[in-house]
């Protein structure tokens, strides 16, 4: 929250490490070395190559190419996240995004550019649609977002499943896909690097969250229900229809990251291909690391981006296994839950100290 | 035919691992403490028990083991929403999420494998009529947790500890001690819970391989009111579910299909529960349990 009273530069800095963020970040990252050092490893050569591998040369293309669906969830999570909602439904709603963008691929009559739009489209209307009927089990049946949008997820990912291995699967192959998408119905990558304009897309759609968070009377509504749904329900913000809303954008985005999946290499819908990586949860994770601030919620991605493209290169250099980031992941969030924060007196002791 | 004695034993061997899980559910519920840490839970005991059967050709070490260790699993979730008073969903995601992280990386450091541990010489639960010994226990559970909610002065407290913790405060039964002790029966229900599941259900450990069922159990606890008769059905319901499913798949149904059902029908059945409940008691707009409330907005400022 911004401040209406100037504080110095110091004492914003001072008031960033006393967050629970930072107390939560660097009790992931000390634990994390605890565990390197009992599988044997130096946990400085572990980090080291965490950083070298994710923000190198080689390393760079890839950690944006993982930011493009981090962030995209991290996204499609902070929107509802934003005003209280959990929506725990990413995998279904990305899983048939990407089914979408993958039959529009195939089957559209369009010419090759006028597909992809239209593919990212279906993909962002798939999801969107999916997260709505999560909404409106809340709504009409009063069972539980929560629950509600987890348990429709499963099915969705079944159904997708289904239609790769059986009605679309590519005639001859041997594994659970579609067939390639027509030539020219991808998304420009830049360069010979594997980050597509897909990243580009990402970026402006929270950009467009940071706008409507700060700028827009739906965003302050979406906050103060967020603060405190009762106040806001009187001051008028009709609860019902937020959720709806709220629930379509945010399907809409998880859409939209199994979209451009689809549209990037290998340009066919592959079963659990999306899923795979656990994106839904680092998103998931990200987002309430960043407690759903925009501006918060890139950054955390982008942490968790690195931890994750740094997890690979530190299991080539030091043989301990990936796993341990996502180990970290959680650590992170299991301190910022529990709130704990550095004391006032550790400050004061330094100050003395300088 | 289709609903045969096999469909139903089959049904009942599904059901264990999710209603033990989902009792512990409900005793945490019934105390207060929303815990959705159930899947996390259970997939720690799953790995403790395929550890210890294996490390010691024990299973029965391997069971114990497993609701040791989910009990001290359990305690973050105790110590961080009742002591810090901590986000409880949040806690219970970040649960779940450690719990697969936890369980993957120590399959790779303990056993060297990944994806599934699968060994010819590691020790399961044997069956007693058809059943491991777990599933006994399960039933035997329902019947205790009734009794002792129903009947018990513990249970009366706990009660009491869930609907009105400042008047049980008063009254000189501590909300902490009940949470805390109703939060560690979870996590050793859970325990056991991973235990019939690696070790019952088949003998293994893959990772993720509670897929769900965690989830399930908590649905299982709305589903049930949080009575332990009412865990059991829900818990049934899936159980049929499930084991409709394999023999859907055998008469020709694509696999996807079958996976899809246990999820289907569990929501359907909370439509079906909540709308009917609804429409008996018009004047409150939330459900009985604490999870219908929105997660606070103490993880959203």
């Amino acid at each position: 929250m911004k401040q209406a009273t100037r504080i110095s530069p110091v004492a914003h800095v001072t008031r960033a490490l006393r967050s629970p963020v930072a107390f939560s970040v660097l009790a992931g990252v000390v634990i994390g070395a605890l565990f390197l050092i009992g599988t044997g490893a130096d946990p400085v050569a572990a980090y080291g190559a965490v950083l070298s591998g994710s923000l190198g040369a080689d390393g760079i293309g890839s950690t944006l190419t993982t930011l493009t669906s981090v962030l995209g969830l991290a996204l499609a999570l902070a929107v509802p996240l934003r005003a209280g909602l959990i929506n725990l439904g990413g995998d279904g709603q990305m899983v048939l995004g990407g089914m979408a963008a993958a039959v529009t691929g195939l089957y559209s009559p369009l010419p090759a550019p006028l597909t992809v739009v239209l593919a990212l489209l279906a993909g962002m209307a798939a999801g969107a649609g999916y997260a709505a009927l999560a909404a409106l089990c809340e709504n009409r049946f009063g069972v539980p977002l929560l629950v509600s949008s987890l348990l429709l997820s499963y099915p969705a990912a079944s159904f997708a499943s289904y239609l790769a291995r059986y009605p679309l699967k590519e005639p001859g192959s041997s594994l659970p896909q579609t067939r390639q998408l027509p030539d020219g119905v991808a998304l420009p990558a830049f360069g010979s690097s594997t980050v597509t304009v897909g990243l580009l897309l990402v970026v402006v759609a929270a950009a467009a969250y940071w706008f409507t968070d700060r700028r827009t009377a739906f965003g302050y509504e979406i906050r103060m229900t967020g603060l405190n749904s009762r106040f806001a329900a009187y001051a008028g913000v009709e609860r019902k229809g937020l959720t709806l809303r709220l629930m379509a954008v945010s399907g809409a985005l998880a859409g939209l990251v199994g979209a451009i999946g689809v549209l990037s290499f290998p340009y066919r819908f592959l079963d659990g291909s999306l899923t795979a990586s656990g994106y839904t949860w680092t998103g998931l994770t990200a987002a309430l690391l960043a407690a759903a601030a925009p501006v918060g919620t890139v950054l955390a991605s982008f942490f968790f981006a690195v931890l994750q493209v740094g997890g690979l290169s530190m299991e080539r250099t030091t043989e301990v296994p990936r796993e341990l980031t996502q180990v970290l992941q959680a650590i992170v969030i299991v301190f910022l839950a529990a709130r704990l924060r550095f004391p006032q007196w550790w400050f004061n002791r330094r100050k003395e100290a300088v | 035919m289709f609903f045969d004695s096999d469909l139903l034993m089959s049904a009942l061997r599904a059901l264990t691992p999710i209603l033990l899980a989902a009792l512990g559910g409900a005793i945490c519920e019934r105390a207060g403490v929303f815990n959705i840490g159930l899947e996390g839970m259970m997939l720690m005991g799953c790995f403790t028990a395929v550890a210890t059967s294996w490390f010691t050709g024990s299973p029965w070490l391997g069971v114990l083991a497993a609701a040791l260790a989910s009990a001290a699993y359990s305690l973050i979730l105790a110590v961080g929403a009742v002591t810090l008073r901590a986000d409880a969903v949040v806690l219970g995601i970040a649960l779940n999420l450690l719990a697969v992280g936890l369980t993957s990386f120590l399959l790779r450091t303990v056993f060297g494998v990944q994806g599934t541990f699968d060994d010819p010489s590691l020790a399961g639960l044997s069956l007693v009529g058809g059943f491991s010994p777990l599933a006994y226990l399960a039933w035997a559970a329902v019947g205790v947790a009734a009794l002792m909610l129903s009947r018990h002065v513990w249970g009366l407290r706990l009660r009491g500890v869930g609907e009105a913790p400042d008047a049980a405060a008063t009254l000189g039964v501590s909300p902490v001690r009940y949470q805390y002790g109703a939060v560690l029966v979870s996590g050793v229900l859970c325990g056991l819970a991973g235990a019939q599941l690696a070790l019952g259900n088949v003998t293994l450990f893959s990772e993720n391989m509670t897929a769900g069922r965690g989830w399930i159990a908590v649905v299982a606890v709305m589903l049930g009111r949080a009575l332990p008769l009412g865990v059991l059905l829900a818990a049934l319901l899936f159980g049929l579910a499930e084991a409709a499913g394999f023999r859907l798949q055998g008469l020709g149904l694509p696999q996807q299909a079958t996976d899809a059902a246990p999820y289907v029908v569990t929501l359907g059945a909370l439509f079906l529960t909540t709308a009917r409940r609804r429409r008996r008691t018009p004047s409150t707009s939330s459900t009985s349990s604490p999870s219908s409330t929105s997660p606070s907005a103490g993880a959203v400022t």
